[in-house]
């Protein structure tokens, strides 16, 4: 296993050679050591087919070294920790790790759909657009199945994610993204300040391109001064360096999202820790020190595995002493390629060829090459290349053809700075000539580019560039930047000659790699129109893989310039969206999934509850005790049943805390509050509570609920559990926003105090055991508020309000005396059968009694929908009041609020079934309005329902068709008025 | 987006519930065009490319409400005050 | 060019060389009997009616970049007619019959995909609600299904049924529901109705309106002043701004939708689903990427990009929903401006100034409306009189009480 892999270096690089680590793919052993990344342990171990495309399924080798990579995509892991569509290139090599090829059947060397690739020439841009229409029921049916099937990449895990994710905020005040040259040094100078400095790098290995770098800097070899100057800024108490951070969007407010992976170079997470990790940074200055991305040269069979970035094959080499290859040759167009290719030849790879479109080529370049043994081809390009996995190319020079052995073609076109997050505000790179490249445009506020991110090639120009962008970030804050102490190093010159696409290839020429779009699809686009950036990309697909075209969109914005004969930048820009690099979802989610997707809020009495048995269900953010059932009732409605019957002969309690509970208070709270419902408060006397109504300031009911006075300058208010956070806005608004000037002020007091509704015919008598005063009639009459106390000498309100119909009382202690209460007030009523009821028994007796509940306050009705038209003030202004006389609010047509009884008492009415005529079609024409809310009456022996029809009130003892196809029913029901139990309310007022 | 609270400092704005244009008056009730008036007050809207003066709640903070000023093309927030005027404070950025 | 299984071969053997652009990139005119103002699904749309079923062909469209860069191509893709307001329903329902029809009648391929759209409910109150829903979809003629947790659970196996804060108790289901390819949607009307002899004209923005007394008689734009019958305007997500050249203040704030899309991968979700206990839609595209989003921003917005808030509110939906999501990774997240009307139904009217023409107010759900809208646009356009189907979509309802609130959160279009 420690034996040496086969296409490793001996010596060098920043691998640890005492650290194998034994990995596997598609079901082959291998090993790796401490420092790879996959692609590097499979290039290392001679692999060199690890993928299939997108479309075509053609066979596919690494690419790149890094983000930027569209063919080495894998599953990694497996079971319910699969990974569809991870880099290789930048997933860190850990032991025992599984990787296996995606988007291929069988297997990745014998793939069915690889069959594709014969029938390319049918298969062009848009090509779908055009057929599969006939007949038009085949889509859903045959079509589309296959195409669905085919498409996609990896697969997803069939489990639940059984990792955690994590998010966190925090602040800084210079953020540098990306810690290569220009990033270290920025955040060097930054953090020599004094400044709070994050240095967020993607890589496990700070340094960046340094790391890959065969030469010098500051006497010492690239990696070594690399971690030289991170070890000073991890001794800098005000400077945090996250590597395995990307930082992947830019937002408002210098608020930028970054992904940590936590554990994914680990198995498994350790435990307690997450998977990943969301930050969410707030910077007031930021950094950009992402570098470049290098762009390949299109050409014939540019996608054969073996042909790679030049800029990856240095990496692989100097980094990882792993070698893509045992022939390389260079197809390029710049020098820089030439210098990382001669620097790969010293470290020990075996280059023989170079091809260079260019014919003016530095002679020194040439010379350096050859006095290596290698052999030189000046104004040629490569036109073709052979073999399953890259054995020969075929290069076009002024004399003619020619095939040369080679099994690793290097590429380079040039070099394309990382101005992603710079367009994340909709700024627009600007092309640059000179670089051939488009450079930084307008970036986000507080952000300011350095190094190759912004068009800076050289190392040592990234390297003091760095250092003044970071110095200018920290100054602008107010800091003082000691003078910086670079490294001095002196760059050669930066030559290149655009070049894009090799007119005269054979075979296809891909532009867009995994998403297959050739040469000849950009071709397709430009003959059928699609010619602006926009809808080249979407017709084609050109860009829109995972990779986001980080090595194909200027490509192909270059070949359709060159077949409209417009520039590049009147052809387009490439703007990027977020997220900079793919971002779990999980990692966004962070730990609100399951049981913990959103706050549970309990009910003081909530343990209490449970303890009697209660089933909970979930109300809002709220759980409630829905029914408490007993053993032997054999289903919910024998539970409610018996809880309602309890009730109305006897007594019962419900927790009602849930109730958005506000208190005002200050001389003008009379004269507020009849501005905020539209009936009257004024005149509301101390003790005395009232029910009242809100609208919208369009004239739709808000809200309902009561208001008490407990003093003359403090009032309590009450709204439904469903809107009280509103309720309470709307309040502060009116107060704040309409009417400064009244002398009131708000609190919101739900969590503080519990409130527990009793109700029943006894309701007095367990009342009069447990509070401290007296609650006869006289002393808390109908409509009642007082405060006192209960349970010897807990402070209590006391409302005499009924949501029931029957007598009733609630309650109101400090929220911490809830359950005490709740067990007082079952003591004090064992001897008459006492029985708690949940939401369910509630929600029946209030339809038994015809009260509006939130069913019927959908913010669709109008209070004369509900019959409140007649509580409306005339006499006062009030919130809605103007809006509500609009005549389509008006209008007597208007679905208004009546009661329903099935005409066969034995059916059951279903809430939801729309209102027709009998006799009358099932069409919108007819209808006339719906079933709100229904309930099965204990006290009547049959359902009944509330309800909106048209003229409802006009209509009582008319039969109509309550029509519900959803569930296959049909009933006919008689409108009755919506009050079906103690309409004139003795039982209340008892 | 991080908004300038007058009271809590810069909070980020998922703390604020929003309701929109801040430069509208509710209108006089008894005025003979009133219908009109808040059918324009409650409906109608400038609705900017540019500087926007908009109301803001503190909902998970101060329950303050506020007038902020915001560019609705870039998001770039110019500063907040307090709904009343009296409560300003020295914090207050606009 | 019409496409046929011929075309494509002779193309796929002479090496793609045939093809013809699929629409001509027309220079303006100095005048048309109607400009339609936005080169967008609705604006082509209309222009096709407007020249196939009333005859009237010497039309532009005027597009201030290239044709459907706007919410067009912005959108998540769903077609649906599960609305319950009488107001809407009929509407949307015969926008989803001209779906039904529509690649054969255009002769392109715009992978009108009826997988099926499942609404969730998880309380008996929302079952109640899409009760009403389903049974009114079914008065105006469409399809609707209740189905309770079983039948949803042998739909889709893998969502959270046992761990989940807000179990689900049901779905409605429209099995006529589902997606269209949105950029296809656009090319295809816009071919459609190069081929009727309209005018499209990209890259034209316009910059004012030209006036004789009150009416508006013609553009004027970045490409010089076109006269016009009619003017009309379908810019949604500009509309205030372009209203506002012609003295026109609307019911419509501006505000930013963000939509995702994952990485690629191999079949997952059949249909579109929408959950009912937090904001979040999600469906997945013919190529595998999963599309999904879920509530607007908030505030109001041109800036066609959101934050991270709902970023986070969306995925955390996402993976409450279906925990086996979280190693997908977000590829792109953007942003749309939408036209949030201030009822969250829209606008198809004449307005109090002559011969100007509004389609406007289409809040997140413009894209279904896509056919719809043009068809009954063009109506309006073409007889001076709406479209029985859209008739409650007046300019004046706010002001007559006549308002359609599907959600009846009122007159604050962020909760729309």
């Amino acid at each position: 296993m420690s034996a040496p892999n086969r296409n490793r270096l001996a010596s060098g690089g920043l691998i640890d050679r005492s650290k194998p680590l034994a990995f596997s793919f598609d079901g082959t052993d291998y090993h790796g050591y401490q420092g790879d990344t996959l692609a590097s342990a499979l290039l290392a171990n001679g692999v060199r087919l690890v993928g299939r495309s997108f479309k075509y399924h053609r066979p596919r080798g690494i690419f790149s070294a890094g983000a930027e990579e569209p063919n080495a995509l894998v599953e990694l892991r497996a079971g319910a920790r699969r990974e569809p569509n991870t880099r290789a290139t930048v997933t860190e090599l850990f032991d025992g790790l599984e990787a296996t090829s995606q988007n291929r059947w069988p297997s990745l060397a014998l793939d069915a759909l690889s069959v594709n690739r014969f029938l390319s020439p049918f298969l062009g841009a848009g090509f779908y657009y055009k057929t599969f229409m006939w007949p038009a029921s085949f889509w859903e049916k045959l079509y589309e199945p296959v195409i669905r099937r085919a498409a996609g990449l990896g697969r997803a895990a069939v489990e639940e994610d059984p990792d955690h994710y994590e998010k966190a905020t925090t602040f800084c005040d210079v953020l540098v993204i990306g810690a290569g040259p220009a990033g270290l040094m920025a955040a060097l100078a930054a953090g020599r300040s004094g400044a709070r400095v994050i240095l967020a790098d993607e890589d496990f290995l700070p340094g960046g391109g340094l790391n890959a770098e065969a030469g010098d800097v500051d006497r010492q070899p690239a990696p070594a001064y690399a971690a030289q100057v991170t070890a000073e800024l991890a001794s800098l108490p005000n400077v945090r360096v996250m590597s395995r951070t990307s930082v992947f969007g830019a937002y408002d407010s210098g608020t930028y999202g970054a992904l940590e992976r936590v554990s994914d170079h680990l198995a498994v997470p350790a435990p307690f820790q997450p998977r990943q990790r969301l930050w969410r940074i707030v910077a007031r200055r930021a950094v950009l020190a992402a570098g470049a991305t290098e762009r390949p040269i299109v050409f014939g069979g540019n996608d054969r595995p073996g042909v790679m970035l030049a800029g990856a094959v240095g990496t692989y080499v100097q980094r990882h002493a792993a070698l893509p290859g045992q022939a390389m040759a260079l197809f390029a167009n710049n020098d820089g390629a030439w210098r990382g290719m001669l620097a790969a030849s010293v470290a020990g790879a075996h280059v023989e060829t170079i091809v260079d479109v260019r014919t003016d080529v530095a002679p020194a370049l040439v010379a350096a090459a050859q006095a290596r043994g290698i052999r030189v081809l000046t104004g040629a390009q490569v036109i073709a290349t052979h073999g399953k996995t890259l054995r020969r190319i075929e290069v076009a020079t002024a004399t003619g053809r020619e095939r040369i052995a080679a099994d690793t073609l290097a590429v380079s076109g040039g070099w394309s700075p990382s101005v992603h997050l710079t367009c994340h505000h909709g700024g627009k790179p600007a092309w640059n000539e000179t670089l051939a490249a488009f450079v930084p445009g307008t970036c986000p506020p507080g952000l300011t580019v350095a190094g190759a991110a912004k068009g800076l090639f050289g190392l040592g120009a990234c390297l003091r560039d760095g250092a003044a962008i970071g110095a200018e970030a920290a100054q602008a804050l107010g800091f003082a930047v000691p003078a910086p102490d670079l490294p001095d190093m002196a760059d050669e010159a930066f030559a290149l000659t655009p070049f894009w696409h090799v007119a005269g290839s054979k075979g296809a020429s891909f532009v867009d790699l995994q998403n297959d779009v050739t040469a000849k699809d950009v071709g397709i686009a430009h003959k059928e129109g699609f010619r602006s950036v926009e809808l080249l990309k979407r017709y084609t697909t050109l860009g829109m893989a995972t990779d986001q075209g980080r090595t194909s969109n200027v490509t192909g914005l270059a070949i359709m310039a060159s077949l409209t004969g417009a520039s590049i930048p009147e052809t387009g820009t490439t703007i990027f969206r977020p997220p900079y690099t793919p971002v779990s979802l999980g990692a966004l989610a962070g730990h609100h999934r399951g049981k913990d997707f959103r706050p549970v809020r309990l009910t003081p009495t909530h343990e209490w509850a449970r303890a009697q048995g209660a089933v909970f269900v979930e109300t809002g953010a709220w759980l409630r005790a829905q029914y408490f059932p007993r053993p032997g009732e054999k289903d919910w409605l024998e539970t409610v049943s018996r809880e309602v019957t309890a009730v109305r002969s006897s007594v019962g309690l419900i927790d009602v805390s849930t109730f958005g509970k506000i208190d005002l208070q200050g001389s003008d709270v009379g004269a507020f509050l009849d501005r905020v419902y539209i009936n009257g408060f004024a005149a509301l006397a101390v003790g005395k509570a009232r029910y009242g109504v809100m609208l919208r300031e369009d004239g739709l009911v808000m809200d309902d609920g009561t208001t008490a006075r407990l003093a003359p300058e403090h009032y309590v208010m009450t709204t439904t559990t469903a809107n009280a956070a509103k309720v309470y806005q709307h309040l502060e608004f009116c107060l704040q926003a309409l009417w400064p000037e009244l002398d009131v002020s708000l609190a919101s007091v739900s969590e503080q105090w519990a409130q527990i509704a009793l109700a029943g015919p006894r309701a007095r008598d367990v009342l009069a055991r447990v509070a401290d005063g007296d609650v006869s009639n006289a002393a808390l009459p109908f409509m009642g508020a007082i405060e006192g106390s209960v349970m010897g000498g807990v402070k209590a309100r006391l409302f005499r309000l009924s949501f029931s119909g029957e007598l009733g009382f609630e309650i109101a202690v400090p929220a911490r005396h809830g359950a005490a209460l709740a067990q007082a007030l079952m003591q004090a009523g064992a001897e008459f059968g006492i029985t708690p009821y949940g939401t369910e028994a509630l929600g029946v007796m209030r339809i038994e009694k015809g009260h509006v509940s939130g069913n019927e306050l959908s913010g669709q009705t109008t209070a004369g929908d509900l019959g409140f038209g007649r509580m409306a003030s005339t006499k006062k202004d009030y919130i809605g009041r103007t809006l509500a006389a609009r005549p389509g609010l008006t209008d007597p047509d208007r679905p208004s609020f009546v009661g329903f009884k099935p005409v066969d008492r034995a059916r059951r009415l279903r809430a939801g079934a729309h209102f027709l005529k009998l006799g009358a079609p099932p069409d919108m024409a007819n209808d006339q309005g719906y079933m709100t809310s229904v309930a099965y009456s204990p006290h009547l022996g049959h359902w009944i329902g509330l309800g909106l029809i048209k003229r409802g009130p006009e209509r009582l003892g008319e039969h109509v068709r309550a029509y519900d196809p959803v569930r296959g029913e049909e009933i006919e029901v008689e409108i009755c008025a919506p009050g079906f139990i103690d309409p004139e309310g003795v039982r209340l007022r008892g | 987006m991080r908004i300038p609270c007058p009271y809590c400092g810069e909070r980020d704005a998922h703390e604020f519930a929003i309701l929109g244009d801040a430069t509208l008056t509710r209108p006089d009730p008894a005025a003979p065009d009133a219908e009109t008036r808040f059918h324009d007050y409650v409906y109608l809207r400038d609705n900017p490319a540019g500087a926007h003066e908009e109301w803001w709640y503190h909902a998970n903070g101060c329950r303050q409400w506020l007038r902020v000023k915001r560019d609705t093309r870039t998001h770039a927030i110019s500063g907040a005050v307090a709904a009343r005027a009296d409560a300003t404070s020295p914090r207050d950025a606009a | 060019m019409r496409y046929s299984f011929l075309s494509l071969l002779a193309n796929g053997l002479s090496g793609q060389s045939r093809w013809t652009p699929a629409w001509r990139d027309a220079a303006p005119k100095p005048a048309y009997d109607v400009i339609v103002v936005g080169g967008g699904g609705h604006g082509l749309a209309t222009a096709y009616y407007l020249a196939k079923v009333h005859g009237i062909r010497n039309v532009a469209v005027l597009e201030k970049g290239v044709i459907g860069s706007g919410n067009a191509g912005r959108n998540t893709t769903i077609i649906r007619s599960n609305y319950v307001l009488p107001g809407n329903e009929p509407f949307y329902e015969w926008s989803m019959k001209l779906w039904e029809g529509l690649e054969q009648e255009l002769n392109y391929n715009a992978m009108v995909s009826q997988r099926g759209i499942l609404n969730l409910f998880h309380s008996d109150a929302q079952r109640d609600a899409y009760a009403r829903r389903g049974n009114a979809m079914r008065l105006a003629g469409a399809d609707s299904q209740l189905l309770d947790r079983k039948q949803v659970r042998a739909m889709y196996p893998f969502l959270d049924f046992d761990n989940a804060r807000f179990p689900i108790q049901g779905g409605l289901l429209q099995a006529r529901g589902g997606t269209a390819r949105h950029d296809a949607v656009v090319w295809g009307y816009a071919r459609g109705a190069d081929r009727l002899g309209v005018d499209i004209v990209q890259n034209c923005e316009v910059t004012g309106f030209l006036r004789e007394g009150d009416a508006i008689v013609g553009v004027e734009t970045t490409r010089g002043a076109i006269r016009a019958g009619k003017v009309a305007v379908a810019v949604a997500g500009s509309s205030s701004r372009v209203a506002g050249m012609a003295g026109l203040r609307l019911p419509i704030e501006s505000h930013v939708l963000q939509a995702f899309v994952s990485e690629g991968l191999k079949p997952l979700v059949d249909g579109v689903i929408t959950f009912g206990a937090g904001h979040f839609y999600i469906s997945q595209s013919d190529k595998g990427g999963l599309v999904f989003g879920g509530d607007v921003d908030g505030y109001n917005s041109y800036a066609q990009r959101g934050n991270l808030p709902i970023i986070e509110d969306v995925c955390e939906s996402g993976m409450a929903l279906m925990p086996r999501i979280g190693r997908l990774r977000l590829l792109r997240h953007w942003g749309g401006i939408m036209d949030m009307s201030m009822d969250g139904s829209p606008i198809i009217d004449r307005t109090p100034v002559p011969g100007f023409y509004l389609n406007a107010g289409w809040c997140y759900g413009g894209f279904k409306a896509t056919p719809a809208s043009g068809w009954c646009f063009a109506h309006l356009i073409a007889r001076d009189a709406p479209h029985e189907v859209a008739g409650a979509f007046r300019l004046d309802r706010f002001r007559t009480g006549h308002l359609i609130d599907e959600k009846g959160v009122g007159a604050q279009p962020n909760l729309h």
